[in-house]
């Protein structure tokens, strides 16, 4: 019997592995092996057309000249924050009021969602290119508009003050599916909650503080760490708008930096330092919401 | 009248007030959302001189349809969906496959090291792909896989999302484990459990992978920008960027293939509308 029941067992582990084979496979041979070697990379003088064997070993000279002699990195790294700073809040904070006005009890609501979550979906080249000409200073549609209301509109992807709001506009345009995540969280509130406060007396802004915002913590937690690490990580709109970086490198973001050193300049090493400073930089910002969210995310019951 | 018919009075009035504030705003949003692919659609219509004028005219005249007919001649756009297709119908396939076999070994099987692997998948979702970039892309060079699609699909087939195998992984333990066991008992293997009791089960969750990995290969452009060279096996993401390069001084043409790289994917939308909102406010809330 006992012997039935461990051959059982071993069959039962051995699935397991072959289930999970794929994954294993994919693991060391995609993520694990290359991290392993991209630190290595990290530390050495290396261009892809290069032989192997001129790899070059220099410790932490890459990281050096990055951080001390490197102003195209800061400027990287400036633009992706400033963007990163104005295009996170005002992004969770537009999905969230878009999720709150589908959520009312209205007919037709889902035509709206749909329009609301439209350019979501098909973010990607095909929209970039659109705004390129939206955002067209002479000719575009929003000067032109602005004109009507009597402003005179800026350059936009022109004038290096103007790029990255130009930027966060296209953002606030495709919160979609930030939006909907929200929507799915406003949705899971139970309504006897609503109905407490209603009979305490309670008004909206009231339940909107004291219910809405406090039950969906979790749901902006996620939303926040998921923005976080987007913003951090914005490539096609600045490849397509500015491929040199734009006027001025004003739109020259950490990733587009990174591609141009890998894959324009082929210098292997130095690209793959910036790749694990970007990881040590996402890591500790995932780490400081993770460790503050004991402070503002609430948690129902045994849920979770 | 009573004071109580007053109150209800009141409250009506009020509830309409709500719904016409409701939907004025909703209306003023809508609109200015629509704004960028109305604008498109209408410069995509204009000719040359209608194009650059100043102030920009909302209507064309005339009409210039023909556009359409002649970007299709200026650029192989058939083909580039056809990749797009190809690219994205494979790699849906290796998601699916892989996500759902490593999912329910995590779910549902005991084998060594489980919980550790586990922990260590979670992990690898919180590493940006920046960092496996270059060694990958040193990998495929070696394997010759370069201008081949074999980078793009073939880490698919590997579980290369952790997030999908995460949320399949999920359902999967929401599933009763009852009519798992009964079938054990009849002696069915644990492949043939999972495909024949669990898989059919799961097709909410599965949905929701297909719609996220859809999304996400349709739109792709930095590994094919990478990987391919070959004019011909562009998907469109890479054609309209070379496009736009190339036609630069014609904006009417590029807004209208950006309007056509748009169709597919919108009639998809449409037709799967309720998938797709579900699909995304599943990930949102297993997450």
């Amino acid at each position: 019997m006992n012997l039935k029941v461990n051959r059982l067992r071993l069959k039962e582990a051995l699935s397991g592995y072959l289930f999970v084979s794929p994954w294993l496979i994919g693991f060391f041979g995609l993520t694990l092996g290359p991290m392993l070697f991209s630190l290595y990379l990290g530390l050495t003088r290396w261009n892809f057309h290069e032989p192997m064997s001129a790899m070059k070993f220099i410790g932490l000279g890459n990281y050096k000249e990055i951080f001390l002699h490197d102003p195209l990195f800061w400027k990287a790294l400036y633009n992706t924050a400033y963007y990163s700073f104005f295009a996170i809040p005002t992004g969770i904070i537009f999905a969230l009021f878009l999720a709150m006005l589908l959520n009312q009890k209205l007919r037709g609501i889902s035509v709206f969602r749909t329009i609301f979550y439209v350019p979501a979906l098909v973010a990607g080249v095909a929209t970039v290119v659109l705004w390129q000409w939206i955002l067209n200073p002479d000719f575009g549609v929003l000067n032109g508009l602005l004109k009507l209301i009597g402003i005179h509109g800026p350059a936009w992807l022109f004038d290096p003050a103007w790029t990255k709001p130009a930027l966060i506009i296209m953002h606030l345009w495709g919160v979609g599916t930030t939006m909907l995540i929200f929507l799915a969280g406003l949705q899971n509130i139970p309504s006897h909650l609503y109905e407490v406060a209603d009979l305490d007396g309670a008004n909206g802004r009231q339940k909107f503080l004291h219910v809405t915002l406090p039950m969906l913590t979790p749901t902006i937690f996620f939303n926040l760490v998921m923005a976080i690490i987007g913003a951090f990580q914005v490539f096609t709109v600045v490849y397509i708008l500015a491929g040199d970086g734009g006027p001025d490198n004003s739109l020259l973001f950490y990733v587009l930096y990174l591609y141009r050193k890998a894959f324009v300049e082929f210098q292997m090493g130095y690209a793959s330092a910036l790749a694990w400073i970007l990881f040590a930089i996402l890591f500790g910002l995932t780490l400081l919401v993770f460790r503050s969210s004991s402070l503002w995310v609430y948690y129902e019951g045994e849920k979770r | 009248m009573s004071k109580h018919d007053i109150f209800w009075r009141r409250q009506s009035v009020q509830r309409k007030i709500k719904v016409v504030l409701g939907y004025s705003i909703l209306l003023i949003l809508s609109s200015i959302f629509l704004i960028p692919f109305l604008w498109s659609l209408s410069a995509s219509l204009k000719g040359l001189l209608q194009v650059y004028a100043i102030p920009p005219v909302w209507i064309p005249k005339p009409f210039h349809w023909d556009n359409y007919v002649k970007i299709f001649k200026l650029l192989p756009l058939l083909r580039f969906f056809w990749n797009t297709i190809v690219i994205t119908t494979l790699s849906l396939i290796g998601q699916v496959f892989s996500a759902s076999l490593v999912a329910y070994a995590f779910a549902r099987l005991r084998w060594p090291l489980r919980d550790f692997f586990f922990f260590i998948l979670l992990s690898t979702m919180m590493l940006p792909t920046q960092v496996t970039l270059i060694p990958q892309f040193m990998l495929y060079q070696y394997l010759g896989w370069m201008d081949t699609y074999l980078p793009l699909i073939v880490p698919h087939f590997l579980g290369i999302s952790a997030f999908s195998i995460f949320l399949l992984r999920q359902f999967f333990k929401s599933i009763p484990m009852e009519l798992e066991e009964a079938a054990r008992i009849d002696g069915s293997s644990f492949f043939r459990t999972f495909w024949m009791i669990i898989l059919p089960l799961s097709k909410p969750a599965l949905a929701t992978i297909v719609i996220l990995t859809f999304i996400q290969k349709w739109n792709e452009f930095m590994p094919p920008l990478i990987y391919l060279q070959t004019f011909e096996k562009f998907p469109i993401s890479l054609g309209i960027n070379m496009f736009k390069d190339v036609y630069m001084s014609l904006p009417h043409y590029i807004m209208a293939t950006s309007m056509v790289a748009l169709v597919p994917i919108l009639i998809l939308f449409f037709v799967a509308q309720k998938y797709f909102v579900k699909g995304i406010m599943l990930s949102g809330l297993k997450g």
